[in-house]
C-alpha cells in the first residue's frame, strides 16, 4: 500500500511540472502567433539551437552551469521556508571576489592552485552576501525576499564601481573591465565536450551535494523541519539562527562560484557581463524544479536551452530578444498555478485506507 | 557663467530639483503597493507594471500623436499606461488567490513575465521620440535658470499627491475603504461581515496595478522622458519596502517617495558639480536606505505597526 502510495505521488511530482512545461508552451505558441511569427517555426527553433546538435547541445550545457549553481541560491533556503532571490548580487560578488584573487595570484602559484583559491573565494563572497540577508532575517526580522533584491542592486553598484575605477584597467575603453586573468588561470574544457567548462561538473557535484544534504542529513533534516514549523523546530532544540545562517551561507556560495565559473571560464575578467541574468533564471529553475537539487540540474539544461536559443530567434524569425523572457515568464506563471492542482487530481491520489480492496482496484 | 555663480549651492539645488523630479514613479508605485498591501496581498511584480506602463504609454503617445495632437496623445498615453498595468496586475490578482500559490512567487514571475512582454512590444519604439507630458513653471520668479529648472513640477506629480490624500481619506472615512482594511486585516472577519474577500482584493491589486502602470508613464513620458530597457532603475521593487516604511499610510508613502527621489538624485547632483569618483556607489544610495530603513525598523519580536493581519499568509 505505501509503495503504491509513493509511486502515485512520484507520478505526480513529475507529471504535473511536466504538464505546465507543455501547456506553457502552448501558450507562447499562441504568442508568438500573436506577435505574427509561426509558432511551430519558432518551436523548431528553439529546439534546433538547444538541442538540434551536438555543438549546440554542447551550447546549452554552457549556460546550464551557471543556472544550476544559482538555482541552489533559491532551493537551499526554500527548503527553511525562505524565499531569497539575491542569487544575481551573490554571483556578482562572488565573480568580483573570484577576480580579485584570481589578478593578485599572477605568476605566484600553479594554475591549480589559483583556480582553486578563485573558487573558494567567490564562495566565500557570494556565502557573506547571503550570509547577511539571512543574518538580517534572524537578527532583525527584515524580509529576505525583499533585503535580497536591494543586495543585488547594491552588488551591481559595487560591480560598477570597482570595475569603472580601482580595478580598471586603463586599456579598456568602451566597457570599463578589469585587468584580464591568464590564460593559463582559467577553467579548461572537458574532455570529450570541446566547448563545454568545467563549470558544469562543478555545477553538477553542487546540485549532488545539495540533494544529499538536504534529504539524507540530519542537518537537513533539520532544515525541513524548521522550514516546515518554526516554532515546533523551536521548542524540539533546534538552532533556528544556526541553520538559517549556515543555510543562507551555503546558498550564496554556490551562486559566489556561478560567478568565479563565469569570471575564470567564460569572461576573463570582470565587467558588466557578468552581470547577465543567469541569477534571475536561476530562481525560475528552482520554482521549476519545486526545489529539489536534483531536478533542479536537468531543469537548468532545459533553461540553457531556451537562453541559448535566445540569439537565433533574433537572427532567423526576426523576433525580439526578450522572446525568450517572455518564455520563462509564461512558464514561471503556468509553473505556479500548477502549484494549487496538487491533490486534485483522482489518479495521483493514494487510494483511502478505509476503501475495501474492490474500491481499490474500481479507482484504478 | 551662471553655474559659477552658483558654485556649490548647486548641489542642493540639483538634489531638490531630482526630488521634484524623481519622486512621482516611486509615489505612485508605492501608493499602488500600499492600496495592494492593504487587502492583504503583496505584489513584487509591480516592477513589471512599471516598466508595462513605460512602454505603452511611449508607444501610445508615439502612435496618436497624428491623429489626436501632441498636447493630448501624452495623456492618451498615460491611460494606456494605466490599463496594461492593471491587465498584468489582474493576473497576479487572480493568479494570487488560488489555493497553494505564494504571492511573493507570483511577483518574482510577473517582474520576468511583464519586463521580459514590455522589451518585446517595445523594441520598435526606441528610436523614435514621442511627445512628453508638460510641466508648470513654479520657479518663474527667479531670473537665475537654474532655479527655474529645479521647480518645473509635473502635472502627474501634483496629481500622484492629490491621489495620495484622496487615498488616506477613502481608507479612514468610506465604507468601501472599511472593506479593503477589514480584508487585509481579517479575512475571517470581513467574510462574517458579508464582504467577499475575493472581489475586493481583485480590485485593490488591478487598481493598484492601474497607478504602478501611471507611475511607469511618467518615466518614459517625462523623466528620463524616452522609452528604454534601462528606464527603470528599481523603483517597482523598492516600493514594497517603501511602504512597509510608510506604515501603510498613504500620506507618509509621499514623504518616503520624495526621500528616496532625494537619494537618487546625489550622484547625478555631485556628478553635476564634477565629482564623479565614487558616482556608481551614490547611484547605489536609495537601495542602501531602504536597506538600513529596514533594519531600523522591523524586529523579529513584533510585527510593524500598521501591517495589515493578513499580509504573508496563504489564505
Amino acid at each position: 500500500m505505501l509503495t503504491v502510495g509513493n509511486w502515485r505521488k512520484t507520478l505526480e511530482a513529475i507529471c504535473i511540472p511536466i504538464a505546465a512545461l507543455l501547456f506553457s508552451l502552448v501558450l507562447f505558441g499562441i504568442f508568438c502567433f500573436a506577435a505574427g511569427a509561426n509558432p511551430f517555426e519558432v518551436y523548431g527553433a528553439i529546439y534546433q539551437a538547444a538541442f538540434g546538435s551536438w555543438s549546440s547541445f554542447q551550447n546549452s550545457l554552457l549556460r546550464a552551469a551557471p543556472l544550476m549553481l544559482t538555482s541552489l541560491c533559491t532551493a537551499l533556503p526554500a527548503r527553511l521556508g525562505l524565499v531569497i532571490i539575491g542569487n544575481e548580487g551573490a554571483l556578482v560578488i562572488g565573480g568580483i571576489a573570484a577576480t580579485i584573487v584570481g589578478l593578485s595570484a599572477i605568476n605566484q602559484a600553479p594554475a591549480a592552485v589559483t583556480q582553486m583559491s578563485m573558487a573558494i573565494a567567490g564562495m566565500i563572497g557570494g556565502g557573506i552576501w547571503i550570509g547577511i540577508v539571512g543574518a538580517l532575517r534572524h537578527y532583525r526580522g527584515v524580509n529576505e525576499t525583499i533585503s535580497s533584491l536591494l543586495m543585488n542592486y547594491i552588488a551591481i553598484a559595487l560591480l560598477n564601481h570597482l570595475v569603472g575605477g580601482p580595478m580598471r584597467d586603463p586599456s579598456s575603453l568602451n566597457k570599463p573591465s578589469s585587468y584580464a586573468i591568464p590564460d593559463l588561470d582559467r577553467l579548461g574544457t572537458i574532455p570529450f565536450l570541446p566547448r563545454v567548462h568545467y563549470g558544469l561538473i562543478y555545477g553538477i557535484v553542487a546540485c549532488v551535494i545539495a540533494y544529499f544534504l538536504i534529504q539524507r542529513t540530519t542537518f537537513g533534516f533539520a532544515a525541513r523541519t524548521a522550514g516546515g514549523n518554526v516554532k515546533a523546530a523551536r521548542i524540539a532544540g533546534l538552532p533556528v539562527g544556526q541553520l538559517t545562517l549556515a543555510i543562507c551561507f551555503l546558498a550564496g556560495s554556490c551562486a559566489g562560484l556561478a560567478g568565479m565559473v563565469e569570471i575564470a571560464a567564460v569572461h576573463g575578467r570582470a565587467n558588466e557581463s557578468l552581470n547577465a541574468n543567469y541569477g534571475y533564471s536561476g530562481i525560475l529553475v528552482a520554482f521549476v524544479a519545486r526545489n529539489n537539487p536534483i531536478a533542479a540540474s536537468l531543469i537548468a539544461i532545459l533553461f540553457g536551452g531556451i537562453l541559448a536559443s535566445g540569439s537565433i530567434l533574433q537572427r532567423r524569425l526576426d523576433l525580439p530578444d526578450a522572446t525568450v523572457y517572455v518564455l520563462q515568464g509564461l512558464v514561471f506563471l503556468v509553473v505556479l498555478y500548477s502549484e494549487s492542482l496538487y491533490g486534485r487530481f483522482k489518479i495521483f491520489k493514494e487510494p483511502e485506507p478505509k476503501m475495501s480492496a474492490s474500491s481499490a482496484v474500481q479507482g484504478g | 557663467m551662471a553655474t559659477e555663480a552658483i558654485g556649490w549651492w548647486g548641489v542642493p539645488l540639483a538634489i531638490v530639483a531630482g526630488t521634484l523630479r524623481g519622486s512621482a514613479p516611486f509615489l505612485f508605485v508605492s501608493l499602488g503597493e500600499c492600496l495592494t498591501e492593504k487587502s492583504g496581498k503583496i505584489n513584487l511584480g509591480l516592477e513589471g507594471n512599471l516598466l508595462m506602463g513605460a512602454m505603452s504609454a511611449y508607444a501610445v503617445s508615439y502612435l496618436t500623436q497624428g491623429t489626436v495632437g501632441s498636447a493630448l496623445s501624452p495623456w492618451l498615453g498615460v491611460l494606456a499606461a494605466g490599463i496594461a498595468g492593471m491587465l498584468l496586475a489582474f493576473i497576479h490578482a487572480w493568479l494570487s488567490q488560488q489555493p497553494k500559490v505564494n504571492d511573493v512567487a507570483v511577483g518574482i514571475a510577473m517582474i520576468i513575465f511583464g519586463s521580459g512582454l514590455a522589451f518585446f512590444l517595445g523594441k520598435p519604439f526606441i528610436q523614435p521620440s514621442a511627445p512628453g507630458l508638460p510641466s508648470i513653471g513654479l520657479g518663474d520668479w527667479s531670473s537665475i535658470p537654474q532655479i527655474q529648472q529645479t521647480f518645473r513640477i509635473n502635472l502627474l506629480f501634483v496629481l500622484g499627491i492629490a491621489i495620495a490624500f484622496l487615498m488616506n481619506w477613502f481608507f479612514r472615512a468610506t465604507r468601501w475603504g472599511l472593506f479593503v482594511r477589514a480584508v487585509g486585516d481579517n479575512p475571517e472577519a470581513a467574510l462574517a461581515m458579508g464582504i467577499s474577500t475575493k472581489k475586493v482584493r481583485m480590485l485593490c491589486i488591478m487598481a493598484g496595478g492601474f497607478l504602478a502602470g501611471i507611475g511607469g508613464a511618467y518615466l518614459s513620458l517625462y523623466y528620463p522622458g524616452s522609452w528604454s530597457e534601462r528606464i527603470s532603475s528599481g523603483q517597482g521593487l523598492m516600493a514594497v519596502a517603501l511602504v512597509i516604511f510608510a506604515r501603510w499610510n498613504p500620506i507618509q508613502c509621499l514623504w518616503a517617495s520624495m526621500l528616496f527621489g532625494g537619494a537618487q538624485a546625489i550622484g547625478p547632483a555631485l556628478q553635476g558639480v564634477g565629482v564623479d569618483s565614487g558616482y556608481y556607489l551614490f547611484n547605489a544610495a536609495p537601495y542602501v536606505l531602504t536597506l538600513i530603513i529596514m533594519v531600523l525598523t522591523c524586529s523579529p519580536k513584533r510585527t510593524i505597526s500598521g501591517a495589515p493581519g493578513a499580509l504573508g499568509t496563504l489564505n
